[in-house]
């Protein structure tokens, strides 16, 4: 039987449009574009300069003091032609380290393969830092501190997270398919570092093909959990009780119930640093909607450019209402194609019809669906009633703290409300106003 | 090309379902019910049906019209409950009564208090108890189903459970509803089909109608006297065929606005429904109670739902 946690609902997955198309290459851009933000945590610096030469694979950015980042690499060669503030997918203008692209990706000299089978749990969790990896399903925690617990808190389960409950992405299922033993030994060295004899790879059954697959390649100490296809079931807390019965405690993290949990992606990665020696550089990005003349699964540099992205899927076949920067779901709103990939990007989409229709005479109606399928068992509509009249009192005791944002509610509402964004801003609100009391 | 898009807050896709869509559903789910009533009570059932109908979406016009609103006739829901309201009067009503309870309904009930959504009472049922408090003659005379141009008056099985003269229908008449009544409550058969209708919808969920049926039946069997010549289960059945228990429990107690939200809450709310529809008919002095119940249950709504807020995901016992 297929595990599953309780609340979500079936959304329908547009999976269909790039499930069965094979992951190809994308050529990199003339220029490059490298935010200093790509991960939750501390801020980096650069550590290369304008008009440095740079090689594929090259560090151009750490902070060697602080523990929660990670470092940043080049995924060309050529030369620093700028550091100043670019748009980045957030939207916000952030700092960015522009490369020109000799392309000629001349691979830096000092990357040399690592055998994970004499080295002590610090010493992988020390390569896997310094690759810049984190991860890459959309929030961007720095994978080292994921794996490096407090000593009190007992790792038991370790999790790969194929789920990919999001609409229209395949990057993951495509990845299951095509490069099993990557992910498989990927997920060893996990098991390695956290000195775990087994791990578990969750898969949502509408990817039935990818789940046979993998079960082949997986030695017996790997199990393989088939998932209810059901949003949002690729979210960890949520992916944890499904496969081990377990609740993350509230405002706790994944390793509060014993539990790590890995993007598919991410593994993918940790397997190509040990076996290649090659940092994160590079990662796949689904381009999907109803807008491209070719979707594609493209394995991209980081740093490429949407524009040329869109132009590889033979651009626009019609005007898109919405360009997104990962899934339907979750993702971020562009409005500009001139923003480059970044670790985080999933997936761009071009979507003609979002149903988005700003009328006026949006009403609750109280019909409860939002209470009934919010996979946090929170009150949505009256979260968005407290957060609305700023009545954040009342918001923190009804539980907006533990919204992890899924968006169902907004998805469902039949009086076209869109709580979240009103709980989303409330609870920065909140969590600023905390801030300021604490100091 | 010169791109614009759109930009707002995730998610970026919305579920294709209405409250219009929903409104309609709940109009199909009346149909049977509906057309059992005309085909019982007659043509008269229908003009009833639709003076209430255009009653109550004139009403909301109008007020929307004088109140400077944005009309809110599109969503159906004053269809809704103009429907309801026909459905729960007696068929041979004066036709102008039923113009007043459905203004009343509309206007005072609905709109003053913010209109769809903000209502804290179900308009159909407060104009159906308005109307029997103002017009009790009326309101309260039923004729049988089925009789020719001169309507035979007739008392209703439950005013016949409460003492009056008549003959206790079968439980198979009462079950398809031919007894006297309101329009829409006597087809049990009807009402049940609309109601699995809107299950299989997921317009509405299980919880109230089929919790509050069934402690209604628990407590009629055990608790209900029986001074009649029919067996207990018998006497059971036929009070909830009978009268407004089915069309309250699948039609009036389910209304999203003024009914809880949350699993707990609903199943206390179709509980506190069956109790009270339970003692009224017992100890009370109206043969029927199923519109006091569930009105005196939505007030207790905001506060059921207060103190059944679900326990969030990765609860944790404070120390």
């Amino acid at each position: 039987m297929a595990k599953t946690f309780k609340g979500g609902l079936h959304i329908d997955d547009h999976k269909s449009i790039t499930a069965s198309i094979p992951i190809s290459f994308a050529e990199g851009s003339d220029i490059h574009v490298f935010p200093l933000q790509q991960h939750i945590g501390a801020p980096i610096e650069p550590v290369v300069k304008v008009g440095d030469s740079v090689k594929v694979g090259d560090l151009i950015a750490d902070n060697p003091e602080a523990f929660m980042c990670v470092p940043l690499h080049s995924s060309v060669s050529g030369v620093v032609k700028a550091i100043e503030p670019r748009v980045h997918t957030s939207g916000a203008k952030v700092t960015s380290i522009i490369i020109e692209n000799d392309k000629l990706y001349e691979k830096s000299e000092n990357l040399l393969p690592k055998n994970p089978d004499n080295m002590t749990s610090q010493e992988i969790i020390k390569v896997i830092r310094d690759a810049g990896i984190i991860g890459m399903g959309g929030a961007g925690f720095p994978t080292h501190v994921k794996l490096s617990p407090s000593a009190d808190k007992k790792i038991t389960h370790v999790i790969v997270n194929g789920a990919e409950c999001e609409p229209y992405l395949t990057s993951d299922h495509r990845r299951l398919l095509e490069i099993p033993e990557t992910v498989i030994d990927g997920l060893q060295i996990v098991m390695k570092a956290l000195n775990l004899k087994e791990g578990y790879i969750g898969i949502e059954l509408n990817k039935k093909d990818a789940i046979e697959v993998i079960k082949k390649h997986a030695p017996e100490n790997i199990k393989i959990v088939s998932l209810k296809t059901k949003y949002p079931q690729g979210a960890e807390k949520q992916l944890i009780y499904a496969i081990c019965g377990k609740q993350v405690p509230s405002g706790g993290l994944p390793a509060d119930a014993g539990v790590i949990v890995l993007n598919v992606d991410t593994v993918t990665q940790i397997s190509k640093t040990f076996r290649t020696g090659m940092p994160l550089i590079e990662r796949i990005v689904t381009m999907s909607g109803d807008c491209f003349n070719e979707p594609k699964n493209l394995l991209v540099r980081m740093g490429t450019s949407f524009n040329d992205l869109i132009n590889i899927c033979g651009g626009f076949s019609k005007q898109p209402q919405k360009l997104i920067s990962g899934g339907p779901m979750m993702g971020i709103a562009q409005y500009t194609t001139d923003v480059h990939v970044i670790k985080t990007t999933s997936a761009i989409l071009a979507l003609s019809d979002t149903g988005d229709t700003f009328e006026n005479g949006s009403v609750c109606i109280r019909c409860g669906k939002c209470v009934e399928k919010c996979p946090m068992k929170l009150m949505p509509l009256y979260l968005n009633k407290f957060a609305r009249k700023e009545d954040f009192e009342s918001a923190v005791k009804y539980n907006i703290l533990d919204c992890i944002e899924c968006g169902i509610c907004s998805y469902l509402c039949p009086g076209l409300q869109s709580p979240l964004v009103n709980i989303r801003l409330a609870k920065q609100k909140i969590i600023e106003h905390r801030r300021k009391n604490q100091k | 090309m010169e791109n614009k898009f759109i930009v707002s807050s995730s998610p970026h896709i919305h579920k294709e379902e209405k409250i219009s869509g929903i409104m309609l559903d709940v109009i199909i789910a009346l149909m049977p019910a509906t057309f059992m009533g005309v085909y019982y009570f007659g043509i008269r059932a229908a003009a009833v049906i639709l003076t209430a109908i255009a009653a109550s979406v004139i009403s909301e016009y109008f007020y929307c019209r004088f109140m400077k609103k944005t009309s809110s006739v599109g969503d159906f829901s004053a269809i809704v409950t103009g429907l309801l309201i026909g459905l729960n009067m007696p068929p041979s009503v004066p036709l102008w009564m039923v113009v007043v309870g459905s203004a009343f309904a509309i206007i005072i009930v609905k709109m003053l208090y913010g209109g769809i959504g903000k209502n804290f009472l179900n308009p159909a049922l407060c104009a159906r108890c308005f109307m029997v408090v103002a017009w009790a003659g009326a309101m309260t005379t039923f004729v049988e189903p089925l009789s020719a141009m001169d309507a035979v008056s007739s008392a209703t099985p439950l005013s016949v459970l409460k003492g009056s003269e008549g003959v206790l229908p079968s439980v198979v008449s009462a079950f398809w509803g031919k007894t006297a009544g309101c329009i829409g409550e006597t087809s049990s058969v009807a009402i049940i089909a609309g109601g699995i209708y809107l299950l299989f919808r997921r317009v509405i969920t299980w919880r109230i109608p089929v919790i509050m049926i069934i402690v209604f039946g628990v407590l009629e069997y055990f608790f209900g006297s029986n001074t009649f010549a029919v067996s207990q289960l018998e006497f059971t059945l036929l009070h909830i065929f009978s009268g407004g228990l089915m069309l309250g429990a699948f039609f009036m107690a389910t209304d999203y606005t003024t009914t809880p939200t949350t699993k707990m809450g609903q199943i206390i709310f179709g509980v506190g429904c069956a109790f009270i529809t339970f003692v009224i008919r017992s100890f009370g002095g109206y043969p029927e109670g199923v519109s006091f119940a569930i009105l005196l249950m939505n007030l207790l709504t905001p506060l059921i739902d207060r103190y059944t807020i679900p326990k969030k995901f990765g609860y944790v016992k404070s120390k």
